[in-house]
């Protein structure tokens, strides 16, 4: 088992530094000059040299490289061009509607999902596994930002219960910063529990089909007790898996849906970075979401192999 | 070939297996309706999609406009079908830019002993980023234009391909026919051609369908965000991006783009649902 453990960190390890790699090199594709391309047409010579003393890029590509690992293992992820302050600064000043948001969404996604899934694998084939599925495969086919639009367009022009935009504005109390985060976690709740049931779906069929089910129902177990307590234990790993990767997949549904809502949040600071080609802001918010994918997926595969002992890498 | 159509050696072909799957069959035609719908515009509407008539702005839905005007006066259902055009052939190069790059990688880790580890570790690095953060980061980082979003959306769907065909490659590998191509000395790049690639099409067909799907999301995501195509150009995602702004006195100039996207994914998806299940009856047992 340490064994195993020791792999997983080293391959980590590996795809970390891969990460790192593509988002150093991202930006290093840029045709001609990135300072050039972020001070825009009015920039003088000597703004643009500038700007590349303070980058950095007047060292060579493989300097660059090593002292911007450096950089990112000592936490530094280099200064936003636009606001002026560290990238860490920027995004952790934005969190909290993202990271509420991501709560709620994943919240409403698993209440919706988990039962719906479970239900339809037990009744397989029936009227409410083939609506239930129909259904899934509908949410999965609708834009979020579109579904944010109809929402906001019912609940908030039309009936007025909430604020079209925003997060309250300064000195807002909590209670009044959740409400704004009502319509959009319900847009992104609904929209991810499409993935969420087919997965639950699938684990449950999976375990359903299993020798032990069968026995513990030759025993003359309830159904509840078999259906809860063997079937479902055991499909719960698949399914926090996929819950745990939606978890970090949600930014990218969060970057649309805050747009949608004009949140404050680190999606539309995302936004915001692109259109201003705020390089280095970019490659913070990247480095970022894909280091918290990679992790929650070595905690889970850790996690495997606490409570398998049969998994090995 | 009548005479092995009779024989009935013949497997029954693609599209009667469809066809004996009433789901996948309407996906299928309903696609194709959306396809001539877009090529045909010009003969099904009398406007022009840019065509601006400032009197007529922000009509609801008539005979005289089927889906409404815009904030310009122009005529939404004509505008749905000119995007559609973009929309579709966006979606449509990102597949094959996608399968280009995905087969490559795939078939270099699966058919490679020693290329597997890093090729497959950096399929996991590339598949750590969600698809709209790593397709705006690359628009942002290669400029926007429709050419930049197919390159950075390919980037993005590639590694899933790869994944595939990687672990379809793995098997066939093995397989005797493979063994006996290398031992009767045929050159690799043939048998990797010839024998490996041409029993890799039904789950890379399965899954081409898929990105395809998700490929039309996320092209009219970027165009909403305004991070992608010109706003110049009609697309179902800048429809629905200067719809928000008439939210209010206008619903309609997002409505219809919004549905004609659910239409097109949704048909997508129920085709590839049913391809993968006669293609790949392995993965089927779920249904």
């Amino acid at each position: 088992m340490l064994r195993s453990a020791l792999n997983r960190i080293f391959g980590m390890l590996i795809v970390m530094t891969l990460v790192v790699t593509i988002v150093f090199v991202i930006v290093r594709v840029t045709p001609g000059d990135p300072a050039a391309v972020m001070l825009g047409p009015d920039a003088t010579a000597a703004d643009i040299e500038n700007l590349r003393e303070r980058l950095g890029l007047n060292a060579s590509i493989p300097q660059q490289f090593i002292s911007y690992i450096g950089g990112v293992l000592r936490g530094d992820f280099g200064q936003s061009i636009f606001l002026n302050m560290p990238v860490t600064d920027a995004l952790w000043q934005r969190a909290e509607p993202t990271f509420f948001l991501t709560v709620f969404s994943l919240l409403i996604a698993s209440v919706i999902a988990l039962p719906v899934g479970v239900l339809s694998a037990y009744w397989r084939g029936s009227l409410f596994d083939q609506a239930a599925t129909t259904l899934a495969m509908f949410a999965a086919s609708i834009p979020s930002f579109w579904l944010g639009l109809i929402f906001m367009q019912f609940f908030a022009v039309k009936l007025g219960w909430f604020d079209t935009s925003g997060y309250g504005g300064p000195g807002a109390s909590f209670g009044e910063r959740m409400h704004h985060l009502v319509l959009p976690a319900v847009t992104l709740g609904l929209i991810s529990s499409a993935l969420i049931t087919r997965f639950t779906r699938a684990s449950m069929l999976d375990v359903l089909n299993d020798d032990y089910v069968r026995t513990a129902r030759s025993k003359g177990m309830s159904e509840w007790r078999v259906v809860v307590k063997h079937a479902l234990k055991n499909a719960l790993i698949p399914i926090l898996t996929v819950i745990g990767l939606t978890a970090a997949l949600l930014i990218s549904g969060a970057i649309v849906t805050e747009t949608v809502f004009g949140l404050p949040g680190v999606g539309s600071l995302i936004v915001s970075a692109v259109l201003r080609r705020d390089y280095p802001l970019i490659q913070g918010a990247l480095l970022v979401v894909a280091g918290l994918y990679v992790l929650v997926n070595f905690i889970i595969d850790m996690l495997y192999l606490i409570v398998d002992p049969r998994v090995r890498y | 070939m009548a005479a092995i159509a009779q024989s009935g050696f013949r497997e029954p072909n693609l599209l009667m297996k469809m066809a004996s799957r009433p789901t996948a069959m309407a996906g299928l035609l309903i696609i194709i309706a959306m396809i001539v719908l877009a090529l045909l515009a010009p003969v099904i509407s009398p406007y022009d999609p840019a065509q601006l008539a400032v009197r007529n702005r922000l009509q609801p839905p008539s005979w005289q406009h089927l889906f409404g005007t815009d904030d310009l006066g122009r005529d939404v259902f004509t505008r749905v079908l000119y995007s559609g055009r973009t929309s579709i052939t966006v979606g449509f190069a990102v597949v094959i830019f996608a399968s280009i790059i995905g087969v490559f990688l795939g078939l270099m880790a699966g058919f490679f002993r020693r290329l597997d580890a890093p090729v497959s570790r950096l399929i996991d690095a590339m598949m750590a980023f969600p698809d709209i953060l790593l397709a705006i980061a690359l628009v942002a980082a290669l400029g926007a234009s429709a050419t930049n979003v197919v390159i950075a959306l390919g980037v993005v769907y590639a590694p899933r391909l790869a994944r595939v065909v990687r672990a379809s490659t793995l098997v066939i590998r093995e397989l005797p026919y493979v063994e006996a191509a290398r031992a009767l000395g045929v050159p690799t790049p043939v048998i990797l051609v010839r024998h490996v690639l041409r029993n890799l099409t039904s789950p890379l067909l399965v899954q081409a369908t898929f990105i395809f799907a998700n490929a039309i999301l996320a092209e009219a995501g970027l165009s909403f965000l305004g991070v992608g195509i010109s706003p110049d150009i009609p697309t179902w995602g800048t429809m629905i991006s200067v719809g928000r702004q008439y939210l209010d006195q206008a619903p309609w100039i997002m409505w219809f783009p919004g549905g004609a996207i659910i239409i097109t994914v949704l048909s997508l998806q129920l085709v590839g649902d049913g391809l993968r299940d006669f293609l790949d009856p392995r993965l089927a047992k779920d249904v």
